[in-house]
């Protein structure tokens, strides 16, 4: 658990009163949370909650008439490509190239995000260094371990400075080590750099007592503040139990 | 607008990249219109013959003949591959990163739809050297008026591609696409056979073959490769590019298109 207790700073990721269904099946129903810079925003919720629907929402891929997304203050469905390049992605599948090298696979992204030749150089560079994979830049993608990936994937989503990362179940599949590793460094990056990450999990034990936590359930959020805050709003004894005591009792209602 | 111009050579670059590092697709694009030129073509020589029929001034070998068709399957091929791929890229989820890129959807989409041309191209211009020294050989100038054509036409066969992944939902379901698209576009064409030659069997299938748009892709290069200008195969080509292109974007979109379906 982290011992930090530091205020979060304004900006970062604001959804309002956001619905969405697929044909008939209502997968969110007025949603609206805010995660700040400075923490991590943990999206709690069992398989089928919504939180892929969310991420989805949030970063385009589809699109909602009702609610709205403000990405660090810009209203993703009026200035889209200005609220899209202010989010780096973590997605729940792995989206590398195989084939690809590390470098090759961050130089796409860069094009992607119109970096220039020698902000890309620098960006990869200083990105792979903090991800501890600069040395492993000529392999191809194929050749690396779960966990390396992944962090190639967070280096990518670090790479154009974005303000808001989200990460969609990126611990999934990897052994507890890696787990482990990736949920702490995620965290020291988000003091460091003052980012507000969205990190929608199922895996109770990746949230620290000072994060914010959302429980998502049937597309509704049940429970939204900090951890410790609400452990003891709810007289949980952790977040299993809270997680249990939320999503059983909506269960039976 | 840099911006644009380092995305379109980052999508271009990678898909290059793609096709040469893999180099069974590479021989597989070269080596499937060769076996129609070097074993195909060589039977149906002498039972096919070919009139004087523009833009040929002279009694031709069938496979000079049959030369612009193989161009025309090249990039029809590429343009499956290449839907194939987003399709694939869909299911592993890399399609993901080139959709949340923050520039516009139909700009990527064009984009990945001129990086499979350019690829196709270098596919065309790869096979046309091997069969120049097969003796199928085009006037000189032929290979330069044949770029624009070509660049035409792997853009509407292209465009197809890209409108059959945005259809088509999951990857075994592309079996099909080989039944119902290529096939049927490739035999009921000019691509082996001059129309006339089918009208004597069937006037119905002549018709649908006239107005079959690989047809018209196929003739629009025959032509450039003569250094003649086909104005309405040009013409029915960029039409049926637009109408495609157009389909594929919606397709795409994520609040109109055939994604996901939504309430909000």
């Amino acid at each position: 658990m982290s011992d930090s207790n530091s205020t979060p700073s304004s900006g970062g990721l604001t959804v309002n009163n956001l619905s969405f269904a697929y044909g008939k099946k209502t997968a969110l129903d007025n949603v609206s949370f805010q995660a700040h810079r400075g923490r991590c925003t943990i999206l709690l919720g069992p398989n089928g909650a919504g939180k892929s629907t969310l991420f989805s929402l949030v970063t385009r891929l589809y699109a909602s008439k009702i609610g709205s997304i403000m990405v660090d203050g810009r209203d993703l469905s009026k200035t889209t490509y200005k609220a899209l390049a202010d989010l780096g992605v973590v997605f729940q599948q792995a989206t590398l190239d195989m084939d690809m090298s590390v470098l090759q696979n961050l130089r796409y992204h860069a094009a992607l995000h119109g970096l220039n030749r020698k902000q890309t150089h620098q960006r990869i560079e200083q990105e792979l260094k903090r991800q501890g994979m600069y040395e492993r830049r000529m392999e191809k993608i194929r050749q690396l371990n779960g966990g390396h990936r992944r962090r190639v994937e967070i280096a990518r989503a670090l790479l154009h400075e974005p303000s808001v990362i989200l990460l969609d179940e990126p611990t999934v599949g990897l052994d507890i080590a890696s787990r482990q590793a990736i949920v702490e460094h995620m965290h020291e990056l988000v003091k460091q750099d003052n980012l507000a990450v969205l990190w929608a999990t199922h895996l109770i034990d990746e949230v620290y007592e000072n994060d914010h936590l959302i429980i998502l359930h049937q597309g509704r959020i049940c429970a939204d503040g900090i951890v410790s805050g609400l452990l003891e709003e709810f007289q949980a004894d952790d977040v299993g139990q809270l997680f249990q005591m939320l999503t059983t009792a909506q269960r039976v209602a | 607008m840099l911006h644009y111009f380092r995305a379109l050579f980052g999508i271009i670059n990678r898909e290059l990249w793609r096709f040469l590092s893999q180099r069974g697709r590479f021989f597989a694009a070269l080596v499937r219109p060769l076996v129609w030129l070097f074993i195909f073509a060589a039977g149906f020589r002498s039972a096919l013959g070919i009139a004087i029929i523009p833009p040929y001034q002279t009694y031709i070998p069938y496979e000079v003949y049959i030369t612009p068709g193989l161009i025309g399957m090249i990039q029809l091929f590429n343009g499956m591959q290449s839907s194939l791929s987003m399709v694939y890229d869909r299911e592993m989820g890399s399609m993901r990163v080139l959709l949340v890129s923050p520039l516009p959807r139909w700009f990527l989409l064009v984009s990945k739809l001129l990086a499979s041309t350019f690829v196709s191209i270098v596919q065309v211009y790869v096979f046309l050297a091997i069969a120049w020294f097969y003796d199928v050989q085009a006037p000189w100038t032929g290979y330069l008026w044949v770029l624009p054509a070509l660049i035409v036409s792997g853009l509407m066969l292209g465009a197809l591609g890209l409108l059959l992944s945005s259809l088509v939902k999951q990857l075994e379901n592309f079996a099909g696409v080989m039944n119902f698209v290529i096939f049927p576009m490739f035999f009921l064409s000019s691509a082996l056979y001059p129309l006339w030659k089918m009208q004597e069997s069937s006037e119905l299938l002549t018709l649908l073959a006239r107005y079959n748009p690989f047809t018209q892709a196929v003739e629009l290069i025959r032509f450039a490769l003569y250094g003649q200008f086909n104005q309405g195969a040009l013409l029915f080509v960029t039409i049926i590019l637009l109408v495609f292109l157009m389909l594929a974007i919606w397709g795409y979109n994520p609040s109109k298109g055939l994604m996901p379906r939504k309430r909000g």
